[in-house]
């Protein structure tokens, strides 16, 4: 069986590509192959009829204990077959309804393929949550093949609707299935059928499950969707909306029903929702002028009756029910596809334009009539054998209770004389003359080969041959209704004559009341058109869709007010309230405190604080900018007095590169901030600011407080010099302890880089900067003709005279190699002193700034002749290979191993393979520098010198 | 652990400092009190570490001695990430000073578009607000009050053909226009 699905999978996948090659003639191929998983399914008959069943496991997720099992019984079997069977047929019919220049066919072709193999899936699936996933794929695949290529608004519509709505049910059913699968203890459909569980759990589980069913098929409430997705092409209402999709719910039902059919609820439900659906969609159909949507309605109405049936939980009723599920996917997918075949020729389906069309189609006409006949319920055909049936069970036994039975005998009745009804119609609608209307009108544009009309001949004589050979159908079928209770009498045998029974005067009933009702049209009609309410299901659809629409639109509006400073505001008046309320009356407070560490830091403190309150009132930028610099190296202060080396290093580091990318830019900008605030904006911020101050200073305290347990980094020490092979605890946390941390964030140093390139270039973001040529250095007559000759540095003869400072340039070219040497050195020992790859790359870069400071742009191209995209590369690719090889080598990600080697000249060496991190650390944090440095600095300075002339291909166009 | 009161001070003091310019429209100002915000939070980090200690560093102070090493770490990191944070925060501040000469928290207008917005998207209307025949099947009928019925086309046909013999095979006259 799993051979069958994955079969079906590759077929999905190779279909476009075979209408590629072959056109429509694809369709002939695939329909071989859910033709043999029909032969292969017929081929089991023996096996199952005989009450054995077969079964298939796949291992799925073992964890979860989900298995794909797979399990081939009497219902499956039937089920299989008419979902296998008539998807061949319905795969050779597209072969001559698709017209060969006609676009998306491949698309189309392969969903459909697709769509037979979840079908099937969801037939065989014993699992529950394998008949789930397979559940939503149908949905899924039904959605493409309504929506179509979506260039059609209606098509669109129809599509989401049912997904909307099938989903939904989905859904629900999702959570029931947990539910009972949970309540039973067991994830097998043939298990937990044979040993359902009890309790509240129970009955809410099954009630959604029901859900799930209801809405795929199609019952009342939930109706409308179906006739909205006769938007599909016509071979996809026929397989999709007639034989297979919406018979899901039907199986689901007819599958559950041995072992949950006395949960309570479960009859009032579906017994109700199916007889309403069944009068609803009888009555609607005898409105519609579109025989599609006449059909459609007409399915509707079937499936309540079928829901019925095999809801019913009693075994007559389950036998009645499979018969009519096999013949109403015969005789209905019959007359979708007559339908086509009908639209095909002359291009309309509008019954009251279709005149004298029996004549001119006569094959077509009897495959109809035959087809329409078994739908009636006429004798000898399929139809009337399964609808004689229901009437026989309901009138002897049926359901437990009696009156219950009458009463849905009775619905049933109705809903049959109107099925007789619209079935004439049908036939009077297509094929009849008009009186009113010319004789062949209008006439048959393309005539029917013998290949388009075999899909729906073979299936119409199908239903005829199955009525006459009852009694062999009727082996299958009591395989499954025998796992029923009995409760008539004795059980009734499947036979087109049963004698004179009660069955048999309904059923005559049935069929002179629709041909009353068919005779009296007219009156019907005018009735119902006095009777029409102006409201639908579908209407109160899009109604409901509309207000969640508006309530969507309002929420947004309501909340997303487009003011950065209000979101800010209300998130940090929310954690005022919440943690700051937690804080004030749950929160240990401590209970002594001590003024300092030493009275350094108390300077220091206030030093910080000082410049704090100035950046606030501080217009001038560059001020500002300076003010919170001190802030920073104040703080940089604090952490050596904490005891942090290596912090304090990295801040005095990266605050001094702070200052300089920031004066970089503010060059651009102008010298003082505009005040943009009202005072009583400044009033609210400024009281904000306060309550958050003293919230997070408060948590500085109690958190301190709280701290009673041993702190994990308490063995660190010992294993960073154990396991990490290095005495700097810090820097071992770094690159081995919690190297996964590191690798995260040097990653994000890598997006922000890119950021910052590609914010400031505008068509190339990569290469080096650029260097100094010939024609930049040597000759005279360039702006640095009058600067000293000697040059110090190589291309500070670029800059203008003014420019220049021969102090810094001497003082650059003493120290730039001096601070390169440091930085690798800082990189060498950081492991075991302070120092590391992010400390030794901030120097570099610091190098880097010296020179570009010194020497202008040329300058940094001749200093850093490297793509910064390259560095920034090849260090991610480093510290990321370097955890790799951790795992080739056998042992974890990122883990460090120590090599000792005793070297000629070096003596005893000691290599740390996170040595290799801490490179890739390194060249990272270099590659920012370098990367900020080019674009902030060259190229606003190259910008600047060239008036910024940007080439434009034609028709380009650059956002400046 | 006892705090002290010095850093509760400090990172209190920060943080509004931040918070208040964080609030404010202007871009630069926005970015220093990121600056700030980030000082704090790392500074109310390393006081979670506890006492000050000794540098934790092997060999040069005893592992009794030496203040928490993980913070530290944590920290580390941070102060380089803010780094890489506020250089793409200055470009965004040159980018939106090159394009509109200014640098400012605007409203955003997308947020106002939506909030100002009326209509629903057409694939999410009403169906008795579409075009006939975009309205889907089988809605047609609810609306049944406008439509015509079967007998009334008929009618309507029968009056549009009249004139023409209806067994005329030869010229079977599908459209009015074409008589």
């Amino acid at each position: 069986m799993t051979a069958l699905l994955v079969l079906h999978l590759l077929a999905a996948l190779a279909a476009p590509l075979l209408v590629r090659w072959w056109g429509r003639q694809a369709f002939l191929a695939l329909a071989l192959v859910p033709a043999a998983a029909c032969g292969w399914v017929l081929g089991r008959l023996g096996t199952v009829t005989g009450g054995g069943d077969v079964r298939e496991t796949t291992s799925w997720v073992p964890v979860l204990g989900l298995d794909v099992a797979l399990r081939l019984d009497a219902l499956a079997l039937t089920l299989a077959a008419l979902v296998t069977g008539v998807g061949a047929l319905v795969l050779v019919y597209c072969a001559r309804y698709f017209d060969p220049r006609e676009e998306g066919t491949g698309r189309f072709a392969g969903c459909l393929t697709a769509f037979a193999g979840s079908m099937l899936l969801l037939v065989l699936a014993d699992d529950l949550f394998v008949l789930y996933v397979a559940w939503e794929l149908t949905t899924i695949f039904s959605f493409l093949l309504i929506g179509g290529a979506g260039t059609r608004l209606a098509g669109r519509r129809a599509a989401s609707q049912a997904l909307v709505l099938t989903t939904a049910g989905g859904l629900a059913m999702l959570v029931g299935l947990i539910l009972v699968s949970d309540a039973s203890g067991t994830h097998l459909l043939s298990a937990l059928v044979a040993d359902p569980g009890d309790g509240t759990v129970m009955v809410v589980g099954t009630l959604l499950v029901l859900t799930g069913a209801v809405t795929k098929s199609a019952m009342v409430p939930f109706h409308f969707w179906l006739p909205a997705a006769m938007e599909a092409p016509t071979p996809v209402s026929a397989y999709l909306h007639a034989a297979a999709m919406v018979k899901a719910g039907i199986y689901l039902v007819a599958r559950l029903a041995p072992g949950l059919s006395d949960v309570p609820g479960w009859r009032p439900v579906l017994l109700v929702l199916g007889l309403a659906t069944m009068l609803v969609g009888g009555y609607r159909a005898l409105r519609q002028h579109d025989l599609k949507l006449l059909l459609a309605f007409g399915t509707v109405s079937q499936l309540g009756f079928l829901m019925v049936l095999v809801g019913a939980g009693s075994r007559e009723l389950a036998s009645a029910g499979l018969v009519m599920t096999v013949a109403h996917a015969l005789f209905k997918s019959t007359l979708f596809l007559t339908v086509g075949v009908i639209d095909h020729a002359t291009g309309v389906r509008d019954l009251r334009q279709l005149s004298g069309l029996g004549r001119q189609l006569p094959v077509l006409a009897v495959i109809g009539s035959l087809a329409a006949a078994s739908m009636a319920g006429l004798p000898p055909l399929l139809g009337f054998v399964g609808k004689e049936a229901a009437f026989t069970a309901l009138a002897d036994g049926g359901l437990p209770d009696r009156t219950a039975a009458l009463l849905v005998l009775a619905g049933l009745v109705a809903g049959s004389v109107l099925t007789a009804a619209y079935s004439a119609r049908f036939l009077w609608g297509a094929f009849a003359r008009k009186p009113a209307l010319p004789d062949a009108a209008p006439p048959v544009a393309h005539a029917p080969g013998p290949l388009f009309l075999a899909a729906p001949a073979v299936l119409a004589v199908l239903g005829l041959l199955a009525g006459v050979a009852a009694p062999l159908v009727d082996h299958l079928v009591a395989a499954y209704a025998d796992t029923l209770p009995l409760i008539a009498p004795e059980a009734e045998h499947l036979a087109l004559w049963h004698g004179l029974q009660p069955a048999l005067g309904l059923s005559a009933l049935s069929l002179l009341g629709g041909a009353a009702l068919f005779a009296t049209r007219a009156r019907v009609s005018a009735v119902q058109q006095r009777m029409s309410l102006r409201a639908s299901a579908d209407e109160s659809y899009w109604n409901v869709l509309q207000g969640l629409d508006r309530l969507a639109v309002l929420t947004t509006g309501t909340t997303q007010r487009g003011s950065l400073p209000a979101y800010l505001g209300t998130i940090l008046v929310v954690v005022l309230a919440l943690p700051g309320s937690v804080l004030l009356f749950r929160a240990p407070w401590p209970e002594e405190w001590r003024a300092w560490d030493t009275p350094i830091q108390a300077m220091v403190g206030v030093v910080v604080l000082i410049a704090a309150a100035l950046a606030l009132r501080i217009r001038q930028r560059l001020s500002a900018v300076l003010v919170v610099g001190v802030t920073g190296y104040g703080l940089a202060v604090l952490f050596a007095l904490q005891g942090a080396p290596d912090l304090a290093l990295t801040q005095f580091l990266v605050e001094t590169l702070t200052l300089v990318t920031f004066v970089l830019v503010l060059r651009k900008l102008p010298k003082d901030i505009t005040e943009r605030h009202r005072p009583r904006e400044r009033v609210a911020r400024g009281l904000l600011a306060g309550a958050m101050g003293v919230l997070m200073g408060c948590v500085g305290a109690v958190a301190l407080a709280s701290r009673t347990a041993t702190p994990v980094s308490v063995d660190y020490p010992h294993e960073a010099y154990t396991f990490g092979g290095g005495k700097n605890v810090v820097n071992v946390i770094l690159v081995d302890l919690r190297a996964w941390d590191t690798l995260g964030e040097i990653s994000l140093l890598v997006v922000a880089a890119t950021g910052v390139a590609s914010l400031v270039f505008l068509r190339r973001r990569t290469g080096v900067v650029q260097r100094a040529g010939e024609e930049l250095t040597g000759t005279a007559g360039t702006p640095a003709a009058r600067a000293p000759r000697g040059r110090w540095l190589s291309a500070s003869a670029t800059l203008a005279p003014q420019r220049r400072s021969v102090v810094l340039e001497v003082v650059t070219r003493l120290l730039f190699h001096t601070i390169v040497v440091f930085s690798v050195y800082l990189l060498f020992s950081g492991h075991n002193e302070p120092g590391g790859g992010f400390a030794g790359g901030l120097v570099v870069g610091l190098a880097l700034v010296l020179r570009y400071l010194a020497g202008g742009r040329y300058e940094l191209g001749e200093a850093a002749p490297v793509d910064p995209g390259l560095l920034l590369g090849a260090g991610l690719l480093l510290a990321g290979g370097t955890g790799v090889v951790g795992l080739a080598l056998g042992s974890e990600v990122l883990q460090t191993a120590i090599l000792h080697a005793t070297l000629p000249v070096l003596g005893e060496v000691k290599l740390v393979t996170s040595l290799f991190f801490d490179v890739g650390v390194y060249l990272i944090v270099a590659g920012l520098v370098l990367d900020v440095l080019r674009s902030l600095g060259a190229e606003l300075d190259r910008a600047e010198d060239e008036g910024d002339p940007i080439e434009l291909a034609p028709g380009e166009s650059v956002l400046r | 652990m006892t705090p002290t009161v010095v850093l509760p001070v400090v990172i209190g003091g920060l943080y509004a400092a931040g918070v208040y310019l964080l609030l404010d429209r202007s871009l630069t100002r926005v970015l220093l009190g990121f600056l700030l915000l980030g000082n704090a939070t790392n500074l109310l980090l390393l006081s979670t570490g506890g006492v000050a200690g000794l540098a934790p560093i092997v060999g040069i102070s005893a592992p009794e001695q030496m203040s928490d090493p993980l913070p530290q770490a944590l920290i580390l990191t941070a102060i380089v990430i803010t780094f890489g944070v506020s250089a793409f925060m200055l470009a965004v501040i040159y980018r939106s000073w090159r394009l509109v000469r200014q640098e400012v928290v605007g409203v955003d207008e997308e947020d106002r578009r939506v909030a100002a917005q009326r209509r629903t998207d057409a694939d999410d209307l009403d169906p008795d607000q579409l075009a006939p025949e975009d309205r889907p099947a089988g809605h047609a009928d609810s609306a049944a009050g406008r439509a015509p019925t079967d007998l009334q086309v008929e009618r309507l046909l029968a009056d549009r053909f009249s004139g023409i013999a209806s067994d005329d095979v030869e010229l079977p006259p599908t459209h009015p226009g074409q008589q």
